[in-house]
């Protein structure tokens, strides 16, 4: 069976991860990769695609759902959960600090499986870097802006220009061992309350 | 003594109260030991991180060990359960709709009767296909519901469906029409009445009185090679149960529960089961002190024909085609020997058998210090008979 003949399901309630990843194991040759989100009908979907690998979150609370669907199929491809599969303690590892698990059908050739696997760990590591980098972008953005309001507060009740504000600010934080970003958030809200200003 | 650190995966629910006692008052620092607690998201995950050796102990459904002994889990690593974490806990909730069409169709019907709550049930089901909500396809929340629909005359397979919903989920499920009902433990019942207009309709004690729910899984070889850890460990829950079974530290307890971390429910919603005082279907309160039971009655007993109970389900269920010899023999993963162990060890009294006699009445056992009293035992039809 070549690489493409293989049925994966990936089922992510992420839907950009799931992309990401489907993306990936076409890259790879794989071209029957099929996302679910919805754990809604999902024993009729299962039935229908028929999966070789189902790669899901191993955070997914479905797990348990999933795997009472499989004893309801009767079938005898029976699917076993790959990242337990003990033969290979590196990847074991690694896809469970990715947060990856998968359930294969039984007999399936472990580099075949391995490769896919491998693959949707990468997969999962990149999104994570991503959504980590978003969100320090999306951190430093509202730090900057309380940062400028701040300033905008004490050069209009002190009558500062914008570098004393900041140098007043910066002393502040020093001094109290503080974050920049967390005197001024303080600044901000004391001068909501206090002045009425939003 | 160094402090030896122990990975316990636990799920968000009062049951888990044992090992969650035992490391919030200290339980484990007195025996040498330090329980990491990882909250998990489904018992799938407790299981493949317990075989593999992500865990070192688990809170356990108590069908767990005896499905991997019977080869009907991957990894097949096998499991055994040297304590139990107390008796009883769950209950059976329906919803706000069907609670209406089973009091139209049964208007005398008593709630917490099994008998009178499943006719009524089975007059709904012949009109319209419910579905029901138990937590895993090896848990006794899934057989204490077949069990009680069979014997009531609705076939589980046939005449409803049964399907899998992770337990803090429950009240979700029910609240969008998802599910008719579902067997859950608390707080997820109490979750549900507040949030899902869910109705408890009974409890897992009025199905089989002091039955088992959850065990101390531990990895056979894990287990073989520590045996002082494992003295060690039930030793610091040991502790833990004999403090979560007094009343006295109930708020104490709830507070422990209501974390974040442990459970996150609010604290008025996890109360009624450690007091037996949960809102039923037709706004009474349940009057059961032994709802669930952390300690008195042999509580923690690991006793080997719940095992074997549980063995002939899987089999009674179609889950396994194990002959009856093997479904016996997958009773040996409950290891009543090591709990027995630990008890001598301090002084504590435990059975001297194996296997619970489960009478109508308060039965008299062997122990280990002469003759120890059980509470009354039994399913309930098969106690109806007797009586």
């Amino acid at each position: 069976m070549p690489a493409s003949d293989l049925s994966i399901l990936v089922l992510d309630e992420d839907r950009i991860r799931a992309a990401i990843i489907r993306e990936g194991l076409i890259e790879a040759g794989h071209a029957r990769v099929t996302l679910v989100a919805e754990v809604q009908g999902l024993a009729r979907r299962i039935e229908e695609i028929n999966p070789d690998v189902i790669v899901i979150d191993i955070r997914d609370p479905n797990r348990d759902h999933i795997e009472h669907l499989f004893q309801l199929s009767r079938a005898a491809r029976r699917p076993v959960a790959m990242f337990v599969d003990q033969s290979d303690a590196g990847m074991m590892e690694a896809a469970i600090d990715a947060g990856v698990s998968a359930y294969v059908v039984d007999g399936l050739r472990k580099d075949r499986v391995k490769a896919i696997l491998d693959m949707a760990v990468a997969r999962f590591n990149a999104y994570a870097a991503l959504r980590n980098e978003l969100e320090e972008a999306r951190q430093a953005l509202a730090d900057r802006k309380a940062l400028d309001r701040a300033k905008a507060i004490l050069m209009r009740a002190r009558g500062l220009g914008e570098d004393e504000a900041h140098h007043l600010i910066r002393r502040t934080a020093m001094r109290e061992n503080r974050r920049m970003s967390d005197v001024a958030r303080s600044i901000v809200t004391a001068a909501d309350i206090i002045l009425g200003e939003s | 003594m160094r402090e030896t650190v122990l990975r316990v995966g636990f799920m968000p629910l009062i049951d888990a109260a044992i090992p969650l006692a035992a490391a919030a008052k200290g339980f484990d620092a007195r025996r040498g030991l330090r329980l990491d607690l990882v909250r998990e998201t489904s018992w799938a995950n407790i299981r493949d991180r317990l075989a593999i050796g992500h865990f070192d102990a688990a809170h356990l459904l108590a069908p767990m060990p005896v499905a991997a002994a019977l080869g009907l889990t991957t990894p097949a690593t096998p499991l055994i359960a040297p304590m139990a974490l107390g008796l009883g806990g769950n209950a059976v909730s329906v919803s706000g709709a069907l609670w209406a069409r089973m009091r139209q169709g049964a208007p005398q019907a008593r709630v917490g009767d099994p008998r009178e709550m499943g006719a009524a049930l089975a007059k709904v089901a012949t009109t319209r296909r419910l579905a029901f909500g138990v937590v895993h396809p090896f848990s006794a929340h899934n057989y204490e519901l077949r069990y009680w629909l069979a014997a009531c005359g609705v076939d589980p397979d046939r005449d409803v469906d049964i399907v899998v919903v992770p337990p803090p989920f429950m009240p979700e499920a029910l609240r969008i029409g998802r599910i008719d009902g579902f067997c859950v433990g608390e707080p997820w019942s109490s979750v549900a009445a507040a949030t899902a207009d869910g109705r408890v309709i009974l409890t897992k004690n009025a199905i089989w009185r002091s039955s088992p729910e959850k065990v101390l899984g531990l990895r056979a070889d894990w287990a073989d090679a520590h045996p002082d850890l494992v003295t060690r460990l039930i030793d610091a829950l040991i502790d833990a149960a004999l403090w979560c079974g007094e009343p006295a530290n109930r708020a104490e307890l709830a507070a422990i529960l209501a974390a974040p971390e442990a459970i996150g429910a609010p604290a008025a919603q996890i109360a009624p089961a450690l007091e037996g005082r949960l809102r039923l279907a037709d706004g009474a309160l349940l009057d059961d002190a032994d709802f669930l039971v952390f300690a008195r009655g042999a509580a923690n007993f690991p006793w080997k024909s719940h095992a074997a109970w549980f063995a002939r389900q899987m089999a009674r269920w179609g889950q396994t085609t194990a002959t009856p010899e093997d479904l016996a023999r997958a009773a040996d993963c409950y290891r009543p020997d090591l709990y027995r162990a630990a008890c001598r060890a301090r002084g504590l009294d435990a059975p001297a058998i194996d296997e619970r006699p489960d009478a109508a009445e308060p039965v008299r056992v062997a122990g280990l210090a002469g003759p120890l009293d059980l509470p009354a035992g039994g399913l309930f039809d098969v106690v109806r008979r007797v009586s």
